[in-house]
């Protein structure tokens, strides 16, 4: 399987199925859409009236959290109170860092691991097991390590830093260090797994292009920049929103080793969604934010939609 | 020439070598510190150079301060209750897209797409107030609800049903066999590779998962693993408790890493067919 399966999973929408015969007429008409109800009641419990649901709480004012009986209409109310507020304004630009502050290490490091370990050979496997495995583990257990190598003075990242003489900063304390820290521990995490992207990528490119190049004289650099890096731009453009989607939407290091802070330093879109719902029970101003980050989502997957309609036809 | 040549592949080979080191270095501080005996003191605790004796007090500090064996318990039916449910919905739902044909079928296609673009992450926070409405609050179903539906496992199936041959199901059909009964003994079974793929990502996923129960369940005898490793991580301030905590954490992610080495071709292929998590 390679990524032309993952793309190519729109594909054949218009295809016409062939009609298994039936004895009962009735039975035909009503069967289709008996078999996708189940699929269909849970999509719209919790995609669709969750997207009505912010809609309206977004438009209301709920003291704390008293439910609709004590909601007063506020309009846009809620909206002027997410954007004018400090934290939030903190929060969508720490997400903002956070995302390509992550992205390209996280890309340059997957296309630069993928090209390494794409030989089949046992010591490439052993690598490759090596830098995926952490895409493998929760993603609090990362967190868990990570609060343990961030420790000031006895952590392991100080404690080796020592042995060169080198004295390492407050790490998740700083507020001017904390998010890089976070970043760092996201790179580690994901490059392994988009790294197998690269690898269904590479494997796709056929070889007598390479070739080519080589007849050409062009060197490694060349055959990177001018042959490999082109024919990678349809897994690049899927695998960038993927990312985007992920680092949008986890938080779970965050809750786990800084909780937004030192000083909002740390805080993210959804951990402001998730303080303002679960800890200030803030309703209307989750929603708000809520329904601002699902408009963002939805942005990065339209565009992602053409990219995969493009990619599949590239592949095609 | 050559020579130059074979140098530099040393070189790059002793490069890849010390990154991939620097990459496993959290897992292997994590099995050091966790068989490490806790008299060792902290100031020694980030060493990577294994202590003598070891021990195995750290993990049975942490399975009894942290209630691992109920996390485990809880994670267990929580992912098994996800599966079980998701292979019944996106089964029947691949089936319908792949081989049946109905006004609406384009337009249901897209209704399933949504959920791939607005991942239930996101809408945690109307969630929980359906999962409240729905009398869900602190329950395991409730942690499971929201995954019921899989917009990815149905796409999944459907893929793995078009690559199937229709003469089964055409000869099952003509010997008078019910729908439910081609889906059942003629294609499940040769669609088994998919629902594999599939499950290891489903499972992977909820087994990993942390806000969403985090934020539905209250008591601690619901915790799943992902929140007791939270709680017991931000418990283990002390320098003293770090070989519990990596025993914590080596605990956690021990089952996923034992089926991996156990499948791993299964797992990677599973994974680059899904890119987006079920």
């Amino acid at each position: 399987m390679s990524l032309a399966g993952t793309t190519g999973i729109l594909e054949g929408v218009d295809q016409e199925p062939v009609v298994v015969p039936r004895r009962r007429p009735w039975r035909r008409s009503y069967l289709p859409y008996a078999l996708l109800a189940p699929s269909l009641l849970f999509l719209g419990l919790f995609t669709y009236l969750p997207v009505i649901r912010v809609i309206v709480e977004s438009l209301y004012d709920h003291p704390h959290g008293t439910g609709a009986v004590a909601a007063t209409f506020v309009g846009l109310g809620n909206y002027t109170k997410v954007l004018a507020d400090p934290a939030f304004r903190q929060a969508a630009l720490n997400n903002l860092v956070y995302a390509l502050g992550t992205l390209i290490p996280t890309l340059a490091l997957a296309l630069a691991f993928a090209l390494a370990v794409q030989r089949s050979s046992r010591f490439s496997a052993v690598l490759r097991t090596v830098f995926f495995f952490p895409s493998l583990v929760p993603l609090v257990a990362a967190a868990s390590l990570f609060f343990f190598i961030f420790l000031p003075g006895i952590g392991l990242l100080d404690y080796y830093l020592a042995k060169i003489g080198v004295r390492g900063p407050n790490w998740l304390g700083d507020s001017d260090i904390a998010l890089w820290s976070v970043i760092g521990l996201t790179v580690w995490k994901n490059a392994g797994y988009y790294m197998l992207f690269y690898i269904a990528g590479l494997q796709n490119i056929p070889r007598d292009t390479i070739e080519a190049a080589l007849i050409d004289g062009a060197n490694a650099w060349q055959r990177l920049r001018y042959v490999i890096l082109p024919a990678l731009l349809p897994t690049t453009s899927f695998v960038v929103v993927i990312a985007l989607i992920n680092l949008l939407t986890s938080v779970d290091h965050v809750i786990v080793l800084t909780r937004g802070g030192p000083s909002n330093a740390t805080n993210l879109l959804l951990y402001y969604i998730f303080q303002a719902a679960h800890e200030n029970f803030e309703v209307g101003k989750a929603a708000a934010a809520t329904l601002l980050s699902v408009v963002v989502l939805l942005a990065i997957s339209l565009a992602s939609m053409r990219i995969m309609s493009r990619g599949s036809h590239h592949e095609a | 020439m050559r020579l130059e040549r074979r140098l530099w592949q040393a070189l790059g080979m002793a490069l890849l070598a010390a990154v991939a080191f620097l990459w496993a270095t959290p897992f292997l501080w994590t099995l050091v510190a966790s068989f490490r005996p806790e008299g060792a003191g902290s100031a020694r605790m980030a060493s990577l150079v294994p202590d003598t004796p070891q021990t195995l007090e750290n993990f049975r500090n942490a399975l009894e301060s942290g209630a691992f064996g109920l996390y485990y318990v809880n994670t267990f039916i929580v992912v098994a209750g996800v599966l079980a449910v998701q292979c019944v919905t996106v089964s029947l739902a691949g089936y319908a897209f792949a081989r049946l044909r109905f006004p609406g079928r384009n337009v249901l296609f897209y209704v399933f797409l949504l959920q791939l673009m607005l991942v239930p992450p996101a809408l945690i926070v109307p969630n929980l107030r359906t999962i409240v409405d729905l009398g869900l609050y602190d329950t395991l179903p409730g942690v499971m609800a929201p995954y019921f539906a899989s917009a990815f496992g149905t796409f999944l199936m459907r893929q793995t049903f078009l690559a199937l041959p229709r003469d089964f199901e055409e000869a099952a059909a003509i010997d008078g066999a019910p729908w439910w009964a081609i889906v059942w003994y003629v294609l499940l079974p040769m669609a088994q590779p998919g629902l594999v793929a599939f499950a290891i990502v489903s499972v992977t996923a909820h087994w990993n998962e942390f806000l969403w129960p985090l934020m539905v369940i209250n008591d601690p005898a619901k915790h799943t693993l992902t929140i007791g490793l939270a709680a017991f991580t931000r418990g283990a301030e002390g320098g003293k408790e770090w070989g519990v905590l990596a025993a914590g954490t080596l605990l956690v992610m021990a089952p996923l890493a034992v089926v991996f080495v156990a499948f791993q071709r299964r797992f990677v292929d599973s994974f680059v067919f899904s890119g987006v998590k079920g």
